[in-house]
This record gives C-alpha cells, structure tokens and sequence, in this order.
C-alpha cells in the first residue's frame, strides 16, 4: 500500500512545485496524403488530422482529470510539408492551421524541410514561403534541418534561413516578430520529438504515434533544497530519484494516451521544460547548486551534471525514451534565464557553450532587429557545427525583433514568456556566409 | 480494479465520514482502506477506493460527491492511484 507521505509528496510536486505533463503529441503520417495540387493535398491533410485526431484534446482532459496531474498542451507533428507537396505549399498551410484550430490544439509542427544535404525543389519552395505563413498563420509551426553528423552542413539552407528569419520578423513586426518563436533551425532533428517549435512526424515514423513530454523544474529544485552544501555525487544522485519519479507519470500518461487513443506510445522524452512562471525554471535549479546567476564561472559544468543525471533517472523510467532528452535552456520561456540575460550575467556566448552539454540549442533568445541575416547565418553555422560535431541535436530558434535594440524588452505572451534583447557580436561575417557550398561531415560521421 | 483516492478535507463537523460513505454505498463502490485525523480543526481523510462496482464514468462519480461538497463545505478530491503506484512503486 502506498504511504501518506508518498502521496503527500505527489500531491506536493503538482500543487506546489508546478509539476506537469508538458505535452502530449500526437504525430501523424502525412505521406498518404500527398498530391501534385496545393489545394487538394491540404485538403486531404485537414480531412486525415481531423479524424485521426479528433479525440485527442478530449481524452488528454480525461487523463487529466482523473489523475489530477495538469497535461498543459495536446499538440499534432506532422510529416515534414515539403515531402508531401511538389507545388506551392501555401494553401496547405492554411489547412494545416485550420485543423489544428478545429482540433482545439494551440500548435502543430511540421510545415518543416529536410535539407542537411542539399534541397529538393518543393524543400526551396516551402522556404520561400516561411515568412508569410509564419505572418498569417496562427498555431502552424515551422522546422529546417540544415546539417547533421552524417551529411555535414549544407551552409546554402544556412545562409537562407539567415534571411527567412530576418524577413519572418519584419513581417510579424507588429507583434514583437512573434513569427520567429515559431521557427526553429536544427542540426540533426530528431524524428519523434513532442516539443514546439521543432516537432515533425519523421519519414520512419509508424502511421502515428502519441508522444509525451515532461515537465518538472520545479520539482528538481525543491529536491536540491534539501541537499544544500553537499557534494556532486549527491546532487546528482537527488536529481537522478527525482527525474525517475516525474518520467513515471509521463510514462503513465502516455500509456493511458496511448490506450484510450487506440494509437501507438512513440516515446516519453525526457527534458525539463520551464516555463515563465516562478517556481519553474531550469535556471534556478543551477543556481540551487550554489551559482548566484545563471551565466556565473560554474554554469556549463552545472548543466552538464543536471542533464546527465535527468538522463540517468528517465532511463529506466520509460520503456521508450527519445526525442530530445535533456534540459531546455529557452531564454523567454525561464525566469531564472530572464533574469539572468536582463543583468548581463547570462550572454549569448556562454548560452552557446551550455548548448555543448544539453538540449537543445539557442533556443527564444531576442536579439537585436538591426541584426544582419549573415549574422544570424553564422549564429545558427555555429551551432549546427556543435551539434554536427558533438553528434547531438542543437537548435537555433532566435527572434530578431523588429525595430528594438539591446536592452529593450520583446513580449510573446503566454508560454512563450517575454525576453530582454541581447546583444550580438556586430564584426562583420558577410564573406564567410557568401561563401555557400556544403561544410563536409567530420570523420566520426564513418562508423561502420 | 481500478483504485482511486479520495481526500476529504475542512472545517470538522458530525456525519462527514458517514455522508461520504453512504454516497459510495449507493453507488456500489468499496472503500478498501481509510485513515483519517483533526489536525488543528481541520478533518483530513484519505479513502482509497475500488471504482469498478460503480460501472460509471469517473467523471460521474466526481460528479455525485458534488451535492456533498456544497453541503458540508468540505473540499473532496477524487484521482486515480495509479499515479501514486507509478511514481512510488518500481
């Protein structure tokens, strides 16, 4: 029988420490609906996402009622639009926003391109349409993968997507570029990540497949208060038992999901997600192990620990652990990273050497609106350079908000939080993303 | 069987655990264990119980405690114990 305590403690974790299923997603196979036609391929797509998903919101409610643990989004990831439409995607995406709005979800991922090694000419059209379909849609969310460990990185997409993202602000400038925080570049995506802005149902992905992620900063750091002035081994150890016990109930969930559903369990993935709310912060777990910022001497290695220890405890958790797995470190979406980015302790450089050791990479950092494309170019070459490098995923989701400069404020509202503007190296790197072309693979690509 | 737990809690007053009880009763659902304590003025109690009898929706069930909840002004929360097995239990 279960202890008083140990439900106390349960009760404890939802109530007070902000404990969550952050998401349950549900990927869905596109390739089925494939057609020559804009029109008629969207219309397909909105026809098979309403009745695969149709129960998805109404049934994650239900699980959430029951065991009164908050299940804060229902979301779909799609296959990847520009391998399902040759033509001008454009009018699939404004079915795919229609069906996630019918769907009740507040996001779907995939209006995504696959070009680590080269584009397809649909992979060219669906980038030239991004800044206007992240401007006029609502819940759509938009992936480019532009390099891997295997294929290198294809510095053409690189030197692109530096301008897609420019263009993305200045046309969502009247509501602080919000288009961007719904745009993510990647080196080596994964195909089965529950997460916004990165989700895509991957070409070896089962029909569909329900996918869960967690949620519980919160959590670790009330556990750490326990442990003041103790050695690593048993910091690591405290967040070890802690993450076993919140990957349980993402476990849980996404069996009760997966059942009810009558839809394949993919993965429960592992990550801390914050959120702006107090009490909810990645960063506040770092400055529990005795850092008084995030951003202080200390913080890579900080991280490196708590993502290795997340790790460690979701493993033997779940049977299926994937998608990203590991710590988030979004700026807008974490006080403890707001306020750290707002005093200066926190800078874009050392964000990019925690993106070593975690996942995912510079993820919701706004930054100045006069920001050239090559400079955002070269942020997003260096970290699919770790990422191709490091044989990990990295991410650069960055918001070059129209018309602010450092030291200003962007709001997004909501999950997405608000964010101070933080400065970017202004040396020019024109002549280095000119150069296009293709950064070869490094030799550890060569396993077999 | 499908356990669920049943927290009580509020100002104290006669016939709370009695109320609750016959509720269940009339809904054939077994109270398998109970512990219960004043802690300051305030009634505590935890009831676990088996939900299978009642051959309802859990949400109906949470429903018909509701009259309770009004009348004694007592907080009562239904969920599912599996969440207690999953994150206690290996």
């Amino acid at each position: 029988m279960i202890e008083t305590g140990e439900i106390l403690q349960t009760m404890r974790m939802i109530q007070e420490e902000n404990f969550d299923i952050r998401t349950i997603t549900l990927g869905i196979n596109l390739l089925d609906c494939s057609d020559p036609d804009g029109e008629k391929c969207g219309q397909r797509v909105y026809d098979k996402i309403c009745r695969v998903a149709k129960d998805l919101v109404k049934t994650g409610e239900a699980i959430e009622r029951e065991f009164s643990i908050p299940i804060v989004n229902k979301r779909i990831s799609v296959t990847p639009v520009s391998l399902i439409c040759q033509a001008d995607p454009r009018p699939i995406a404004r079915w795919l926003d229609k069906a996630a709005a019918e769907m009740g979800i507040n996001f779907l991922g995939g209006y995504s391109a696959l070009m680590h090694k080269g584009a397809t000419l649909a992979d060219e059209r669906l980038l030239a349409s991004i800044p206007e379909v992240m401007a006029t849609t609502e819940r759509l969310c938009s992936s480019v993968n532009v390099g891997s460990t295997r294929a290198g990185i294809n510095m053409n997409a690189v030197r692109e997507m530096g301008e897609i993202i420019k263009k993305t602000a200045e046309l969502t400038a009247d509501r602080d570029s919000l288009g961007c925080a719904k745009l993510v570049v990647f080196a080596n995506a994964v195909e089965d990540n529950p997460f916004m802005a990165g989700a895509f149902c991957g070409v070896g992905e089962p029909e569909c497949a329900i996918n869960v992620g967690v949620s519980g900063p919160g959590v670790v750091k009330k556990a750490l208060e326990q442990v003041k002035g103790q050695p690593f081994d048993v910091v690591a150890e405290t967040i070890k038992r802690t993450a076993f016990k919140i990957t349980r109930v993402g476990q849980l969930v996404a069996r009760e999901a997966s059942q009810r559903l009558n839809i394949p369990f993919g993965i429960v993935d592992l990550s801390l997600a914050p959120t702006p709310a107090r009490g909810d912060s990645v960063a506040h777990i770092l400055t529990e192990m005795g850092l008084e910022m995030a951003g202080a001497p200390g913080t890579t290695a900080a991280l490196a620990l708590l993502n290795d220890a997340v790790k460690k405890g979701g493993v033997m958790a779940s049977n299926h652990v994937g998608g990203l797995s590991g710590a988030f470190i979004p700026v807008s979406e974490d006080i403890g990273m707001i306020e750290a980015a707002a005093c200066g302790a926190l800078t874009l450089e050392k964000l990019e050497a925690m993106t070593c050791v975690c996942s995912v990479g510079l993820d919701m950092i706004a930054i100045p609106g006069d920001t050239t494309a090559a400079a955002i170019s070269g942020i997003i070459a260096d970290e699919a350079a770790i990422g191709m490098v490091n044989n990990k995923t990295t991410a650069v989701r960055v918001i070059p908000a129209a018309g602010k400069k450092a030291g200003d404020t962007v709001e997004f509202g909501g999950l997405l939080g608000y964010a101070p503007v933080m400065p970017v190296n202004t040396y020019n790197n024109a002549d280095f993303i000119a150069r296009g072309g293709r950064i070869p693979a490094p030799l550890h690509s060569l396993r077999n | 069987m499908t356990k669920a737990l049943i927290s009580v809690t509020g100002l104290d007053a006669t016939g709370i655990i009695a109320k609750v009880a016959t509720k269940l009763s009339e809904m054939n659902i077994n109270i398998l264990d109970i512990t219960q304590t004043i802690l300051g003025g305030y009634f505590t109690m935890m009831m676990v119980v088996d939900l299978d009898g009642a051959h309802m929706e859990f949400a109906a069930i949470d429903e018909a405690l509701q009259p309770i909840r009004e009348e004694m002004k007592m907080s009562i929360h239904m969920q599912r114990m599996d969440i207690f097995d999953a994150m206690h239990r290996i």
